[in-house]
């Protein structure tokens, strides 16, 4: 009782004292409101996660209740693709119409890069691994254990900034431009203007496909790098004499594409391989896939994906490609 | 127990509440310095172990690593060795950091002087403020704000691609301006006010107090908000990394591209293999990052302790 009295004494003297008990008080309440509001989001997200789980794994109604759809499947589990940054909204798109179609099923996209797709799949520790190289290209991975699948094909071209007076180069003096060899577009009959090189990070999917097919294999000089195709458009958008490489996607009247030995870059030259710088969109699986792992991976390559989703994206079918390349570079016709 | 607890006496040779709750407080506090200490053991011996894998396992020589020209870890030399040649990230590294300090001193000293000499109430009302609101702007809001205005600036002045050490330094400088400046206000906010009056009273003027007294007095606390400044601008990686151009050629001018160590560092990230040779390069930059750190905090502390002898 003492201690009481006390304590509430010791209240009227601080409100007395110009009101800071009040104060306190307030920042109690608002952050008791916060908290609350924080648990209830909280509460009703596990809710909605528990039913989730609760229709995955209590099958018995959830099979009968499809089995009257004229769509319905026994599909249900839970799936991790991991890897490409570049292809992840591609795949989460196809992820999400295809769990709409399966709503048993549950598949987690993550980014991290080409490499971790790769290192990740090897060792076994995700379902399906997206890489935009091959994996025989990346070393330290284990490519014989591991199943390609092709599910999209991406083309690239150089660019340029728009006032450089250059339309049409051959292959050689695109190696020569990136070996440093040309120096000025006025060498190619453009503007008086020093070229300027920007690459893609070392590593990066799309830098390595350029290397490979529109320098031969050169490398490139030393010269700056940057993270993401965005940051490369604005560049070279904005820098008189500019010059670096691009999937298609990311073409746009800001910056102008080179034709490369008369070939134009576009989808139909992609697919007769007539414009040679592209690669495909992979999806490795630890040896052959199984389950929902393989119905998804069926999927990615169905009508619905392959003419409908895929151009929405600025991918290109992989079913259209009328050659075929392995990972040495070899061409045949399919 | 009650009637011990709400009398004025408590019987202490018996466990109660109050020496039960201390013991509560006493373990929770330990618990956090044991948490603090075990994630800094243990941050300190990953980057240890995985930044000399470089040198153990892929064959990558130490001499190489520091004095080496060309930084391409993905390929192998004819020596069949990684090519780690890091001189160019260390130079860019330290020269964005001196210039940059170099430029802010001067400017926030002299900020840190008007708001504690010239006009207090200004600078506490409007400055400190703005210093504070300085601090909490997070650095990819910098390092936009010098992609979109600082790097096209320096394009159109002068030739290039406008990317260069010159931007980063520019970048850096606004950003270490708050920490210094603040850093610096305290140091001068430090010097005993007798000084100030014995200065005054012996005929001296403000700018002669000011600069006789109070800023040699406050010498070693101003050096410790430099070196602080510069701490932060060593390891400071994306304002740094989205103006700096990334190339890892050794810097021969301030508007040519060239890279730092945590440019390099956070522009591989993604795109290497967890136990690779290109991998454990960058794990090295980390590492070379921490000793910097480490050096920078043992200089602050150096300085602290000449100025408590003094």
């Amino acid at each position: 009782m003492v201690y009481c009295i006390d304590k509430q004494s010791r209240i009227a003297i601080q409100i007395e004292k110009g009101g800071s008990l009040m104060k306190k008080k307030w920042f109690v309440f608002i952050g008791c409101i916060f908290m609350f509001t924080i648990i209830l989001a909280a509460c009703s997200n596990t809710e909605a996660g528990s039913q989730d789980s609760a229709s995955g794994t209590s099958k018995p109604s959830t099979e009968t209740n499809q089995e009257n759809s004229p769509e319905s499947d026994k599909l249900a589990g839970s799936i991790t693709v991991v890897g490409s940054s570049a292809m992840q909204p591609l795949v989460e798109a196809a992820a999400q119409q295809f769990m709409q179609q399966h709503p048993g099923v549950t598949i987690n996209v993550q980014g991290g890069g080409s490499g971790t797709g790769l290192s990740k799949i090897s060792e076994g520790a995700v379902d399906i691994g997206n890489s935009d190289v091959f994996a025989e290209e990346k070393e330290g991975i284990p490519a014989d254990k591991l199943t390609d699948y092709k599910v999209a094909v991406v083309g690239m071209a150089p660019v340029v900034h728009s006032e450089v007076g250059v339309e049409d180069v051959t292959q050689d003096q695109l190696i020569d431009i990136f070996t440093g060899k040309i120096k000025n577009w006025k060498e190619l009959g453009g503007a008086d203007q020093e070229i300027i090189v920007v690459n893609r990070a070392k590593g990066s999917g799309t830098r390595a496909t350029f290397e490979t097919f529109a320098l031969n294999g050169e490398e490139p000089i030393e010269a700056q790098e940057q993270d993401s195709s965005g940051t490369v458009r604005k560049i070279v958008s904005e820098t008189p004499g500019a010059i670096s490489y691009l999937a298609f996607s990311y073409i746009d009247e800001s910056i102008q594409a080179l034709k490369v030995d008369g070939a134009e870059p576009t989808a139909e030259n992609v697919e007769t391989n007539a414009w040679k710088i592209w690669a495909y969109q992979h999806m490795y699986t630890n040896g052959e896939a199984v389950d929902v792992t393989k119905e998804f991976i069926d999927y990615m390559l169905t009508e619905d994906v392959q003419t409908k989703l895929l151009p929405k994206m600025d991918y290109l079918p992989v079913t259209n490609m009328k050659v075929d390349r392995n990972a040495n570079g070899e061409v045949s016709n399919q | 127990m009650a009637k011990a607890e709400s009398g004025m006496y408590m019987d202490i040779t018996k466990p109660n509440k109050k020496m039960r709750l201390e013991k509560l407080g006493k373990g929770i506090t330990f618990l956090a310095v044991g948490i603090t200490i075990l994630l800094t053991v243990m941050i300190l011996a990953l980057v240890v172990s995985k930044g000399v894998a470089i040198f153990l396992f892929n064959k990558g020589s130490v001499l190489e690593f520091l004095t080496g020209l060309k930084w391409n870890p993905g390929t192998l030399s004819e020596l069949d060795k990684p090519i780690i040649g890091a001189l160019p990230l260390i130079t860019g590294s330290f020269i964005v950091t001196l210039l940059s300090a170099l430029i802010c001193t001067p400017i926030a000293i002299g900020a840190a002087v008007f708001m504690t000499e010239i006009s207090p109430r200004f600078g506490k009302k409007i400055l400190q403020p703005v210093m504070e609101l300085l601090v909490g702007i997070p650095s990819v809001v910098y390092g936009f704000i010098g992609l979109t205005v600082v790097v096209p600036l320096l394009r159109e002045s002068f030739s290039g691609s406008g990317f260069g050490i010159a931007a980063g330094t520019i970048v850096l400088s606004v950003m270490i301006l708050p920490t210094i400046t603040s850093l610096s206000i305290d140091a001068i906010a430090s010097v005993p006010r007798s000084l100030r009056e014995a200065s005054y009273s012996l005929g001296a003027t403000r700018w002669q107090t000011i600069y006789r007294v109070i800023l040699k007095t406050a010498k070693s606390g101003l050096l410790t908000a430099v070196i602080f400044g510069m701490a932060r601008a060593f390891g400071e990686a994306l304002a740094v990394q989205m103006v700096i151009g990334n190339s890892p050629v050794m810097p021969t001018s301030l508007l040519e591209p060239a890279s730092t160590l945590t440019s390099i560092l956070t522009m591989g990230m993604g795109y290497t293999v967890l136990g690779q040779a290109e991998n454990n390069a960058l794990w090295s930059l980390a590492l070379v990052l921490l000793i910097m750190s480490f050096l920078f905090i043992m200089l602050i502390r150096w300085v602290g302790r000449k100025e408590q002898k003094v």
